[in-house]
């Protein structure tokens, strides 16, 4: 039996290779059809309320409301505690994502697959832990109280929840560039004369340098928007440990929407524009990395 | 004792050694750290949930677990998972179809907006559906307005009144929100890397569409696609922030697990939050030992095609 509704199919197609009108594959206008309408319904146009619901302000009315002493308050704890988190994350991340890659140790793979455990553990769990944890007569706050140390409803309980969720990032993103290292670059440093602090420095660092730095605005991004695990540890006191989501929060049970809608939309602008630098760096990375290969 | 000896005597091979890797006791140092870092942000609040959830007894744990309240906002959390992961599934599989076996036009730009999800804040995700669907929202504002825009649908929706914004489908919303992108990223660079030539090979040889996806991309992505599922799963579960924004929290009613915690802790019944807490610490270990056991799963499949095709593998790169 001839078929000849298939013999010239892929003749045409491999000889046309890259072009775009001849398609071997089909469904490309049903996946990118229902991808777009799917897009479309649960993220673009629910998103477009917020600057819709925006526009009901005046521009004096709008800017008042983001910079009221509340607001600017919360934005500096919030930006401050989530900076603060992801640069001690940067630095024990590293050596963590170090420690998994090159050396063995009892318990290693356990200790692996816990990493990921702040993605898999709900942000109410890991808040109420964190807040008893760190009360007073917490495992932990009964160490630290002696000391003068205050964590639970300071801005130090900020930071401690804001640095447990971020952890994971920066071990993920630097791992894998540890793992695909050449071995022969530091093999070549050290028969140059490089000690190993000259390796790790000057061959090694700068190499993972654009993971970090990807793990690090990962870890920024995530902290800024988070909820759940900062508000039962961080007592929420306005102008002192109230960070910016929980502040939206309370216009919403006021139900001042406007309010509300205004500082969200501050908020959301600077998450696009992280996840455009994150995604900026990404490329980087790749670039990076390809260039060395080559 | 001598080769104990000749090693500590042997020094061009010493030198060399220090320069490629660390000391014994910078090795030791540096693991003590990460140890006592995980420790401290990690072990100990795991150990913790469980260790107060038992702290009055299994008795109170159980009491706690199967009270109405509880039963009820599992079996809401159940709910809002069975719709949304599936859902997000679907959407996975077909951006990842669209965006790896074609070439269009704003790809990169569809790469962005399908993460926009994970950088917008729950409360954020939440308020969005309030927006959209409250009273003072869109569909709110139509709805009381002297003269809406087709009428019939204004009049239609009045008679068949649908609550959204605190009740049960703005908690599935929100959830379909914040796990929107979970599939569709682990799909995508998968699917990308395999590229297109194994399902043209099948064309050629005269299967369908359909024959095709089933019998050859579906295996291909099996394990990233249940990966995808068991990370969309867990947030689906655990989400907080957005599902707080839209529930209203009636107790028995538009609680979730993730709510019911919050509601007991609020009433100072620490260690009945912690019971139920408890639960969803459980699947998130439950989580990352699926997740585990997917990975070297993978890592095996990966070796046996490496294995078998080396020789391609050259050619691609002459």
């Amino acid at each position: 039996m001839p078929r000849p509704q298939i013999e010239p199919l892929p003749i045409i197609a491999l000889n046309t290779n890259r072009t775009k009108k001849i398609r071997v594959l089909p469904g490309f206008k049903l996946t990118l059809g229902f991808t777009l309408f799917y897009l479309g319904l649960i993220v673009l146009i629910p998103l477009s309320a917020v600057f819709w619901k925006t526009s009901s302000l005046t521009w004096p009315e709008f800017w008042h409301t983001v910079t009221m002493p509340v607001a600017l308050a919360s934005y500096r704890l919030t930006f401050g505690a989530s900076f603060l988190a992801a640069l001690v994350n940067a630095f024990f991340g590293f050596i963590v994502a170090w420690v998994l890659v090159r050396y063995n140790f009892f318990g290693k793979k356990l200790v692996d697959a816990l990493v990921d455990l702040p993605f898999a553990l709900p942000t109410a769990v890991a808040g109420i832990t964190l807040a008893s944890l760190y009360a007073k007569a917490g495992w932990i706050g009964q160490l630290l109280a002696p000391l003068g140390i205050k964590v639970a409803n300071t801005q130090l309980g900020v930071f401690v929840a804001l640095t447990f969720i971020g952890l994971p990032f920066i071990v993920r993103t630097v791992q894998p560039i540890l793992e695909d290292l050449d071995p022969e670059l530091e093999e070549a440093a050290a028969s140059l004369g490089a000690n190993r602090w000259q390796v790790f420095w000057r061959v090694i660092f700068p190499l993972a340098t654009p993971a970090l730095l990807t793990g690090f605005a990962l870890a920024f991004a995530r902290a800024l928007g988070e909820y759940g695990s900062v508000i039962f540890i961080a007592g929420n006191i306005p102008m002192k440990t109230q960070i910016t989501p929980v502040l939206i929060m309370g216009e919403l049970d006021m139900f001042d929407y406007p309010k509300a809608t205004a500082i969200a939309v501050v908020m959301l602008v600077v998450s696009f524009v992280l996840l455009l630098s994150v995604n900026v760096l990404q490329w980087w990375t790749n670039r990076h990395n390809t260039t060395n290969l080559a | 004792m001598t080769p104990v000896a000749t090693t500590f005597r042997a020094p061009t091979h010493a030198g060399h050694r220090r320069s490629t890797t660390e000391t014994a006791g910078v090795r030791r140092w540096l693991i003590g750290v990460a140890l006592v870092f995980l420790s401290l942000f990690l072990f100990i609040p795991l150990v913790s949930v469980f260790a107060q959830a038992f702290a009055k007894g299994i008795g109170f744990y159980f009491q706690t677990i199967r009270d109405p309240m509880a039963l009820s906002a599992i079996k809401l959390t159940f709910i809002a998972a069975i719709i949304a992961v599936p859902l997000n599934c679907v959407f996975g599989v077909c951006a990842a179809w669209a965006i790896a076996k074609f070439d269009f036009r704003g790809k990169n730009i569809l790469l962005t907006l399908i993460d926009l999800p994970f950088s917008v804040s729950p409360v954020i995700a939440g308020l969005i559906y309030v927006l959209m669907f409250g009273a003072q929202g869109w569909l709110g504002l139509y709805l009381n307005a002297d003269h809406p825009h087709l009428p019939w649908l204004a009049n239609w929706l009045n008679d068949h009144p649908v609550k959204i914004i605190f009740a049960v489908p703005g908690i599935v919303l929100a959830t379909i929100f914040v796990t929107f992108p979970f599939v569709a990223r682990e799909l995508i660079p998968l699917m990308q890397a395999q590229g297109r030539s194994e399902e043209e090979a099948a064309r050629v040889l005269g299967a369908s569409g359909w024959q095709t996806f089933w019998r050859v991309t579906l295996p291909n992505i099996k394990w990233g696609l249940i990966y995808g599922v068991i990370l969309c799963n867990a947030r689906a579960m655990g989400e907080f922030g957005a599902v707080s924004v839209v529930s209203g929290k009636i107790r028995g009613q538009t609680n979730t697990i993730p709510l019911h915690i919050e509601a007991l802790y609020d009433d100072y019944n620490f260690t009945g939050a912690f019971a139920v807490a408890s639960l969803l610490a459980l699947l998130a270990l439950v989580t990352l030992g699926l997740k585990t056991w997917v990975e070297y799963k993978n890592v095996k499949a990966n070796e046996l095609e490496t294995s078998m095709e080396i020789p391609v593998a050259k050619i691609k790169n002459v």
